[in-house]
């Protein structure tokens, strides 16, 4: 059985587990406003080309947006449930959930990629390199240079967010979680919370309204 | 870190495990700057104490170059044409002199370098809640810093520090790697205002509730609250112009149907708040600094504590005043004008509080306290000022003119800088356990207020002469009151050096401070000077007013220590 270290600050495990948890938090607001300004480019500029807007929207593939939102949703639930596991001192189950969100993680990056091939062919690109014959307004190129900035930016999240699941998971393996002290996992899944919380208001507005 | 025995109990006993001691038993502790030797043990080190001596130099360095620039831009400035540069180098001279003085000096300077050192003492904790995360800041704000600089050394940028599109995208400096490291410091920023917030929350002394947190600790609580959710607005606006200038999106360019007051919007929603950033640390130590030197309660704890949460609430929805002339509603500038009053309804409390404090107080005339006298004048007409260019009416004539530089710098360079040196000259003796020379110390702060005085003053005047700011040539008619403010700002450059030379001489051969030179009641003074590796010998019971001067010392140390 492994313990981890206590601080000398901390009067106690409890202590310093609710400090952690109460940091992670405050970094996950601090996280949120930075997608909170490209929230509120998009209302801006959704304001001022209400029809295109309207348009690009519709173009959009639903199926990808949907299903990679059925994807995240799943994930969420996974990495939830491997927090359940570590709790009941199944460690061998919480590995394999941790792994199977990393799987549908990927799974999401995978028919991200191939909606953006889509969107390259046919020339929905950001800025200057838009190219699109049906759409050639300003509007649709505004929708479009937000959607690759919202969504990559995402992607991005995404992409670090795997990193630290599968570190979770290689600790979760060598037995470093225990009912009592499994802070650093909770912090880690409240993390990858965020990235299906931002996905769920990107779906959306890029998808469905 | 200390590791428990296998198996140890996870209930919070509100106990702290005995502290391992190298010295014999007895022996009191070595101070934390003799606790360790070697570059490394400082390098490497998660100590507060250590990791804010390290920002404390770094800040300095930054002061320093940016202080270099305005003075370059001071000497241009002398004659009406070119002086010693041309038009180009000037612009992006004011560049550099701006994000340095405002991302790498005034934003860290007060909360990286007091805040660190003092914070935790005055919270009886050891230290702070994330230590690592603490070094880390420390480090990625270094980071920051080398990536700016070689952008400045591959030839800056001209943009202003405010990077307003759609010049901004266009401009063909390299702006890439200044926002690139602006954005890395805010990385730094939040990640000790996490630090900060963390801490007040959860490593409080027994006994140290909300109501009995010292002042300075409130107001670096309120200004990590900024941090923390300004910052990431300020990183992705200046991602977003790094982009556009590197493949030319044109998020914010009118040509392909942007909007260049959006970027505006997102600009100031971070860089107004960080006006509060840079003056309610400074708030902070003046809150501590009165009732130390009058020797009394502050006249109302309460309304200090209140209105800087206010401040820290309201700073978030007055960035539209920087926009009045930019196109937003007239609906719109209205709101923004009066809530950016609102703002001097709480700085003239806490103002009308410290005053209050003096009165009836047996006053200490030390170096701090003459800082305060400064910023108080100071503080009080660039906020009135403020009150003034928040008016719309008046802003429409005063906008981008001088006017506006002599007010915010009123503000940051008389408000922030002079609570910046009370700061280093009140904890030095806590900070290095000797006594700077009150005599240089007095001397010095006169100088300041002098200095900076007769460089500002007459920007107001320019300003509302109409001169317009970051022009490089301007009519003969302004000339007297532009070589009046140069001279004023070779006057503060060399007050600001002999403040802290005086500073610097002190650290060999100043007399050895006591615990508590200042016979204050504050929380950090139960400490040694300068205080052991663990803060507190013995943790501390703190269930009294930071403030309570009808306890005695020796009372107030039982307090704390006996239980």
């Amino acid at each position: 059985m492994t313990v981890p270290s206590l601080g000398e600050q901390y009067s106690g495990y409890a202590r310093q587990e609710e400090t952690l948890r109460f940091g992670m938090w405050i970094f996950l607001a601090s996280e949120s406003l930075l997608f909170g300004g490209l929230f509120a480019l998009y209302a801006a500029y959704r304001g001022m080309y209400t029809a295109d807007f309207d348009e690009a929207v519709r173009h959009n593939t639903l199926v990808y947006g949907t299903v990679n939102t059925y994807i995240l949703l799943t994930s969420s639930l996974t990495v939830a449930l491997s927090v359940w596991a570590i709790r009941r001192e199944r460690a061998r189950l919480a590995v394999g959930l941790l792994l199977a969100t990393v799987a549908l993680g990927c799974g999401f990056l995978v028919l991200k990629t191939l909606e953006y091939i889509e969107h390259w062919r046919e020339g929905a690109l950001p800025g200057p390199f838009y190219h699109w014959a049906e759409h050639p307004t300003f509007g649709a190129n505004r929708f479009f240079t937000l959607y690759w900035l919202m969504t990559g930016l995402h992607a991005l999240h995404v992409t670090a967010g795997l990193v630290v699941l599968l570190w979770l998971a290689a600790r979760a393996q060598r037995r470093r979680y225990t009912a009592a002290h499994h802070t650093t996992l909770e912090m880690g899944t409240l993390y990858w919370h965020l990235i299906d919380v931002v996905w769920i208001f990107l779906w959306p507005i890029l998808y469905l309204i | 870190m200390t590791t428990p025995p296998v198996g140890a109990d996870t209930e919070d006993t509100g106990r702290f495990p005995a502290v391992e001691l190298d010295t014999p038993a007895g022996a009191p502790a070595p101070d934390y700057l003799r606790d360790g030797h070697g570059v490394w043990s400082w390098l490497y080190t998660t100590d507060h104490k250590r990791i804010a001596i390290m920002f404390y130099v770094v800040v300095l360095l930054m002061l320093f170059t940016g202080g270099v620039f305005a003075l370059a831009l001071r000497v241009e400035l002398l004659t009406p044409r070119r002086t010693v540069m041309d038009a180009m180098t000037y612009n992006r001279m004011f560049t550099l002199h701006g994000v340095t003085m405002v991302w790498m000096f005034l934003i860290p300077s007060i909360p990286t370098v007091f805040g660190n050192f003092v914070l935790p003492i005055q919270l009886g904790a050891r230290d702070l809640a994330f230590p690592r995360l603490n070094l880390a800041s420390f480090y990625i704000y270094v980071t920051g810093i080398v990536i700016t600089v070689a952008g400045m050394l591959a030839g800056g940028t001209d943009t202003g520090w405010t990077f307003y599109t759609p010049y901004s995208d266009s401009s063909p400096t390299r702006v890439v790697p200044v926002v690139a490291g602006i954005f890395v410091l805010g990385i730094s920023s939040i990640m000790t205002g996490i630090n900060f917030i963390a801490t007040t929350h959860m490593l409080r002394a027994p006994g140290l509730t909300w109501r009995r947190v010292p002042l300075f600790t409130w107001a670096i609580y309120g200004t990590s609250i900024i941090m923390v959710l300004a910052t990431p607005v300020l990183g992705l606006a200046l991602a977003l112009v790094g982009i556009d200038h590197g493949l030319h999106l044109g998020i914010f360019d009118p040509a392909v149907g942007g909007d260049p007051v959006l970027f505006q919007h997102l600009f100031w929603f971070y860089s107004h708040p960080a006006v509060y950033i840079m003056i309610l640390p400074a708030m902070g130590v003046i809150s501590e600094l009165v009732p130390t030197f009058a020797h009394r309660r502050p006249s109302s704890y309460v309304a200090i504590a209140i209105s800087t949460l206010g401040i820290a609430l309201v700073g978030f929805l007055t960035w539209g005043h920087h926009m009045f002339v930019a196109g937003i509603s007239e609906l719109d500038a209205v709101i923004f004008g009066a809530l950016s009053m609102f703002v001097a309804v709480f700085s003239a409390i806490k103002v009308f509080t410290w005053v209050a404090t003096l009165y009836k107080g047996q006053i200490q005339l030390r170096t701090p306290l003459l800082y305060f006298f400064a910023f108080l004048f100071l503080f009080v007409f660039g906020g009135m000022t403020g009150v003034a260019v928040a008016t719309q009416s008046l802003d429409i004539h005063w906008h981008d003119t001088y006017f506006v530089v002599a007010h915010f710098h009123f503000i940051m360079v008389g408000g922030s800088v002079t609570g910046f040196l009370a700061a280093a000259h009140y904890w030095f003796p806590k900070m290095f356990g000797r006594h700077y020379s009150e005599r240089f110390g007095l001397l010095a702060a006169t100088a300041v207020l002098l200095g900076f005085v007769l460089t500002f003053l007459p920007q107001f005047l320019l300003g509302n002469m109409g001169m317009p700011r970051r022009y490089y040539s301007y009519p003969d008619r302004f000339q007297w009151l532009h070589v009046l403010s140069t001279g004023g700002s070779f006057l503060l450059a060399g007050a600001i050096l002999l403040a802290l030379l005086n500073l610097l001489l002190a650290l060999r051969w100043g007399r050895r401070a006591e615990a508590n030179p200042w016979f204050s009641r504050g929380f950090e003074w139960l400490t040694p000077s300068p205080p052991p590796k663990h803060n507190f010998e013995v943790p501390p019971h703190l269930d009294y007013s930071p403030n309570d001067y009808t306890l005695s010392e020796e009372d107030a140390r039982d307090r704390a220590f006996t239980r």
